[in-house]
């Protein structure tokens, strides 16, 4: 009979009691292609439906999981179809009714989130792209579950620097139409280059075309438990650190793998992937910014700290991709500001500046995550950092993203509280000097030469 | 199916009695046993089989934690593939 070492058993415990291991999210994919109909209201009736039906044993099957493993499963989430495709074929001017479909099917299986309210205009846009992405402010602003996300570029498409100018726009209407909460709207709506179409996590999942009926994807975590190991071997070499990593988030990814497919066996619902991210907390001991300062540097955001992020990004890819039969999602180090107690540390200390973490978003998974700008930050600013980010995931190919938040009344040195695994984002400057003239242009930026690389 | 139950606690006398006597009253067979005292802390970790257990799995870990909690114990119950998949390849 094979004993466990009980050591190997006291650490998996001290990992999950005392280094925030976790699985982040099951997240069902649910196809709503066949929910369209000409009457929108036929339509939001089978969108309900499908997802009351499809998703009614996905919380409990995830609290089963979670006491039969002994292993936190934080969120249970449902992603569908982008519902611009969905509601093109409907006969009506107004989209809100489809949000509050996903939200009430949301509440009826009780997730914590949904998302898919979504449309994908990397080349161009249809009516329906239009209208979706007029509904989303008040989709954001009457909803409570419902998420939000547009892909406004790819690196086979290039830019489509109309998106880009609209959703400056709707970020800002997003945030005044939650100005009581902060500006809580933005912080359910991801700007995208690269979207990926099994992303288990919000606020950017949506179930891509080119999936099954169903899928489960699961979302794993762990920074506390790599920051731990890193402690572990202070003042070693990087090729010690680069393989500290990897050990570490293979077995945190085999934990994922597991409850993925336990989740899927007692679903009935095909596996779709694991996505291998380091996604951080607020909570002290669960932070991506203290990994990266535990490998030397003073305070995340100096100089350094895109290399730090770099080794950590591909590190975790390297060893969780042996762990897990599929990988997919976005798969990296997450650097959400106001989700990561270091890096809000990092921000209010000045260290961490908004072009910093536009540079790191060039090594690491997404991009300018949950970030507070002051509420004044024009549109055409705000759809000058989403070009700006747009064109580093363009020309890397790569995913990366905007979540930002103009939060309505506040100003650099305020802070903006969201709460719960949301946290709380210090507000941070941006350049005063006007992008208007470039944001006014309109059209598209070209799809960038595949060779001559340099 | 097969589970590991871990104890952790400040030593008292009869820890190993009282968990052995509730798994036995729900008829969960005892593989393996070992225990030992870290930092004061008693530690004790069961190789157990709950196939025969007349309680459904979650319910009987809650009931363990629940115990363990009065005896101001850390007491829980997890199937053993967790720790197969995170330290076995």
């Amino acid at each position: 009979m094979p004993m466990f070492n009980n050591n190997e058993i006291l650490d998996t415990i001290h990992m999950i009691d005392q280094q925030h291991l976790d699985v982040r999210t099951i997240t069902m994919g649910i196809s709503l292609l066949d929910c369209c109909d000409p009457d929108p209201k036929a339509a939001c009736r089978k969108i309900y439906d499908k997802i009351a039906r499809s998703a009614q044993d996905l919380v409990k099957t995830g609290q089963d999981i979670e006491a039969e493993f002994g292993i936190p499963i934080v969120n249970k989430r449902v992603s569908v179809t982008p519902m611009a495709l969905v509601a093109g074929a409907s006969d009506t001017e107004d989209y809100l009714p489809f949000a509050q479909a996903m939200d009430d099917a949301a509440r009826a299986v009780g997730v914590n989130f949904i998302g898919g309210f979504s449309a994908l205009v990397q080349k161009g846009m249809t009516p329906a792209d239009r209208r979706l992405i007029a509904a989303i402010p008040e989709a954001l602003a009457a909803t409570e579950l419902v998420c939000s996300s547009v892909n406004v570029g790819s690196t086979r498409a290039g830019i489509n620097m109309d998106a880009v100018a609209l959703m400056g726009q709707t970020v800002k209407k997003a945030a005044e139409l939650t100005a009581d909460r902060g500006g809580f709207g933005c912080a359910k709506l991801v700007i995208f280059c690269n979207a990926v179409e099994d992303n288990p996590f919000m606020a950017g999942a949506f179930h891509g075309v080119g999936e099954g009926d169903r899928v489960i994807n699961v979302g794993v975590s762990g920074p506390g438990v790599v920051y731990h190991a890193l402690q572990a071997v202070k003042g070693e070499g990087f090729d010690v650190v680069a393989e500290t990593v990897k050990k570490t988030a293979f077995r945190v990814t085999r934990m994922g793998q597991l409850v993925a497919q336990e989740a899927s066996r007692r679903l009935g619902v095909p596996f779709g992937i694991v996505d291998l991210s380091l996604a951080p907390t607020p909570a002290v001991g669960d932070s991506v910014a203290r990994i990266l300062e535990e490998m030397g540097l003073e305070t995340c955001g100096t100089h350094g700290t895109t290399a730090a992020l770099a080794l950590l990004n591909d590190a975790v890819k390297k060893g969780g991709v042996m762990a897990s039969s599929s990988v997919g999602g976005l798969s990296g180090a997450f650097i959400p500001v106001s989700e990561d107690e270091g890096m809000i540390a990092a921000a209010r200390s000045g260290t961490l500046c908004l072009d910093k973490l536009e540079a790191m978003t060039c090594v690491c998974s997404v991009g300018l995550d949950m970030i507070a700008v002051p509420g004044h930050t024009p549109a055409e600013t705000i759809a000058a950092i989403i070009a700006d980010e747009a064109a580093i995931g363009m020309v890397n190919h790569k995913t990366t993203a905007v979540r930002i938040i103009p939060a309505p009344g506040k100003d650099v040195g305020d802070t903006v509280e969201f709460g719960g695994l949301l946290g709380a984002a210090p507000v941070m400057p941006v350049h005063g000097e006007s992008s208007a003239d470039f944001i006014a242009r309109g059209g598209r930026i070209p799809a960038p030469l595949q060779s001559l690389k340099n | 199916m097969r589970a590991i139950v871990t104890v952790i606690g400040k030593d008292t006398v009869g820890i190993i009695a009282s968990v052995c006597a509730l798994l036995s009253q729900h008829r969960v067979n005892v593989l393996d046993i070992s225990q030992t005292i870290l930092q004061e802390y008693f530690t004790m970790i069961m190789l157990v089989d709950v196939r025969e257990s007349d309680l459904p799995f979650a319910d009987l870990a809650a009931l363990l934690k629940g115990e363990g909690e009065a005896a101001g114990l850390d007491i829980r119950m997890q199937r053993e593939d967790i720790f197969n998949a995170m330290h076995r390849i």
